[in-house]
């Protein structure tokens, strides 16, 4: 007997080798299957022949469904301790969280199973577009996977809103903000959104029904047709450039192939659960090692000292909305997942023959290729939210170091480093490391102007414009000429980063006599 | 192959009778029991809460010029509703007789804006930086909108504010 030769899918399907077993155990095995059809039903679905080519590749579907066994499991057992009433929800993660036995741990296998799910999804989803799975005679599977693609996307949203915390509340109301921007019946979609006009009881209620009943129910229909489907078709063979689809011929061919295929169980099924146990001991790792998403602040709307963002999966498109003109926002708020939707839907009907070897096919390995890429930006773009005014976790202005401002003395100066801090300029522009991004950093801004400096109050009075819109507030509104001089004074006295060494190993020592700079009033 | 006419009156048209049947009262159970479902299912969308004023303070709590943040219940608090029905909005005294409210939410996607006191004076948004003057204008994008003005009135030396859904463009 060689373990690296499989069997035929003849031998395998003839074979029953339980059932011939003398005494005990062949007798129970033919009670059984006497009653339940193993040999006629369940085996002949197990050990159905797959394409000799199945490979590593093929692995990402059926982990995606492992981890959605994971979510269901360790939803049940989060639903019951969890209250979905916006007066006790958080209140009964904290519970679930801090008290419950390991209910640490079994929120952070939901987390994190939830994370490990989209990204498993998503890397099916583009294997079975750059091999060309979805074409004949698979385009209703596709249908069915886009369909299991956007339910997982939809649970992740609102898995992300049960917990009820600041981060919820302000995710469903940019998301009523959004779906508001659809044509025609925007105020109906956003009521839809928040199940009402104001986010209430029965806004969580809806969230909670949708993530916990509707949308699961959906995907076991939903998958139920995904695998009758994989196996009444067939998993499709590794494409050969020379291999092109054409429904005439593609079954004879595909019957062939099977004809020299292995059996599904137990030589395809062994990738799949080893691939599988790899992510459950990924997600069990990460759950043990950091629990789930912190908490956060609980919910309340008149709680405005919040920095929201969305769940890392959306926080990409978080940032894209920061990033595009607003001249097109409406444009790309409703039409970008409209346009993707129903390209995806019309994939398999326009594109449903021919070719299906990805190095054949440069536009499919260059689109996913860009989106691959211009998602992995975006998120390092969400992340570091450079637009963002530099407020910290608490809502409060950053400060300056207070090294950098012991070192300065003209009193003009000094009255222009705490307006750096009262009148906002730092919450968009670094002075020695601290302060927002969204403007340039300001140490040498003097040095910069020095060929013209009437310009330097001419851009604080006016303000900035970024390519599509005002970028800076024109501070002419806001300050009087004395406060823009006193400013000045201050990006004048900066000292030079290479002097600022020294300066702040001085300001060190007499730090203990000094003042730091004063917090802005609040 | 039978034609359409033979497809409906010959051997076939018992089969189709009684898949009438099953599919006959299928509808009729469907609709009998939708109907009360739909309108359960939309009781939130039609019931729409009433606007209604709230006091949120005496007059002499608000000094001439200032911006503070006031708090007050939403009109539609389900007993469960929690702090979820607390509401925001900025109120402004302007002159010793008037006042001005705006809500919190950001005219570019809804996120609650940061008051930055004077000297600022400005309006932050946290999520993707917009920028408001004190008196609800534009100071910086992406937002295009101004502030939503929030109603606000003066009765027996109490300021009132309306209450108000949340304001999508």
């Amino acid at each position: 007997v060689s373990f690296l030769e499989p069997p035929t899918p003849a031998q395998s399907e003839q074979e029953a080798p339980l059932r011939d077993l003398p005494g005990p155990l062949g007798a129970t095995y033919r009670w059984l299957d006497d009653r339940l059809g193993i040999d006629a039903v369940i085996r002949p679905i197990l050990v159905h022949p797959v394409p000799r080519s199945t490979n590593w590749f093929n692995v990402l579907g059926s982990a995606t469904l492992t981890a959605f066994v994971f979510q269901i499991i360790t939803g049940i057992f989060l639903a019951l301790y969890y209250v979905p009433a916006p007066n006790d929800a958080y209140k009964s993660l904290q519970y679930i969280v801090n008290r419950a036995e390991f209910g640490h741990f079994i929120r952070g296998v939901h987390y994190w199973g939830a994370s490990a799910m989209l990204l498993l999804i998503f890397a099916h989803t583009a294997r079975v577009f750059l091999t060309g799975s979805y074409k004949y005679p698979r385009e209703l599977n596709w249908i069915l996977g886009v369909g299991l693609l956007f339910c997982t996307i939809l649970m992740g949203f609102t898995g992300q809103l049960l917990v009820w915390n600041q981060d919820s509340y302000w995710a469903i109301v940019v998301g009523a903000e959004q779906a508001a921007r659809t044509p025609f019946i925007g105020q109906w979609v956003a009521d839809i959104v928040v199940w009402g006009r104001l986010v209430g009881a029965t806004t969580l209620t809806h969230f909670f029904v949708i993530h916990v009943f509707l949308v699961p129910g959906l995907m076991f229909g939903l998958i139920g047709g995904h695998l009758y489907l994989v196996v009444y078709q067939g998993i499709s063979e590794w494409p050969e450039p020379s291999n092109i689809v054409d429904p005439k011929t593609y079954k004879e061919r595909y019957h062939k192939i099977l004809e020299d295929g292995i059996p599904f169980f137990p030589d395809a099924m062994a990738k799949d659960v080893i691939f599988a146990l790899l992510a459950g001991i990924a997600v069990i790792a990460l759950a043990l090692i950091f629990g789930g998403a912190p908490l956060g602040h609980p919910a309340n709307p008149a709680n405005y000292v919040t920095v929201p963002r969305p769940f890392w999966f959306l926080i990409w498109y978080f940032a894209l909305l920061a990033e595009i003109p607003p001249t097109i926002e409406n444009i790309v708020i409703i039409g970008f997942p409209a346009v993707v939707m129903i390209w995806m839907l019309l994939l398999p009907f326009y594109a449903g023959k021919g070719q299906r070897a990805p190095s054949k096919r440069p536009w499919a390995v260059g689109s996913v290729f860009i989106a691959v890429l211009a998602t992995a930006v975006l998120v390092y773009e969400g992340y570091k939210s450079p637009w963002s005014p530099a407020f910290d976790a608490n809502g409060k202005i950053p400060q300056l170091k207070p090294a950098l401002v012991a070192g300065i003395t003209n009193p003009a100066a000094q009255q222009g480093a705490l307006l750096f801090h009262s009148a906002g300029c730092i919450l968009c522009h670094q002075i020695d490391g601290i302060g927002g991004h969204r403007g340039p950093p300001l140490d040498s801004v003097a040095a910069d102007f020095a060929a013209d400096p009437g310009a330097l109050p001419e851009q604080i009075l006016n303000g900035g414009e970024s390519t599509s819109y005002q970028a800076m507030p024109a501070y002419g509104s806001v300050l009087n000429q004395s406060q823009v001089n006193d400013i000045i004074a201050f990006f004048k006295a900066v000292p030079a980063a290479e002097n600022r060494a020294a300066t702040s190993s001085q300001a060190a020592q007499s730090q203990k006599r000094q003042h730091p700079v004063a917090a802005p009033s609040k | 192959m039978p034609s359409i006419e033979e497809f409906f009156t010959g051997k076939y048209a018992r089969d189709l009778f009684l898949t009438g049947i099953i599919v006959g009262f299928g509808g009729i159970a469907s609709v009998v029991l939708g109907i009360p479902l739909v309108g359960y299912l939309l009781t939130p969308l039609f019931e729409r809460e009433p606007l209604i004023w709230r006091d949120v303070g005496a007059v002499s709590d608000f000094a001439v010029g200032s911006t503070t943040l006031v708090q007050y219940q939403d009109p539609n608090a389900l007993a469960w509703a929690g702090s979820t029905t607390t509401a925001g909005a900025y109120l402004q005294r302007s002159t010793q007789t008037s006042f001005n409210a705006f809500s919190m939410y950001c005219t570019h996607l809804g996120c609650p804006l940061h008051w930055v006191p004077p000297p600022a004076g400005l309006f932050f948004c946290p999520c993707h930086g917009s920028t408001f003057y004190s008196d609800g204008k534009v100071a910086a994008g992406p937002a295009q909108l101004p502030m939503v003005h929030l109603p606000v009135r003066v009765r027996n030396g109490r300021v009132q504010l309306q209450t108000a859904h949340i304001p999508v463009a």
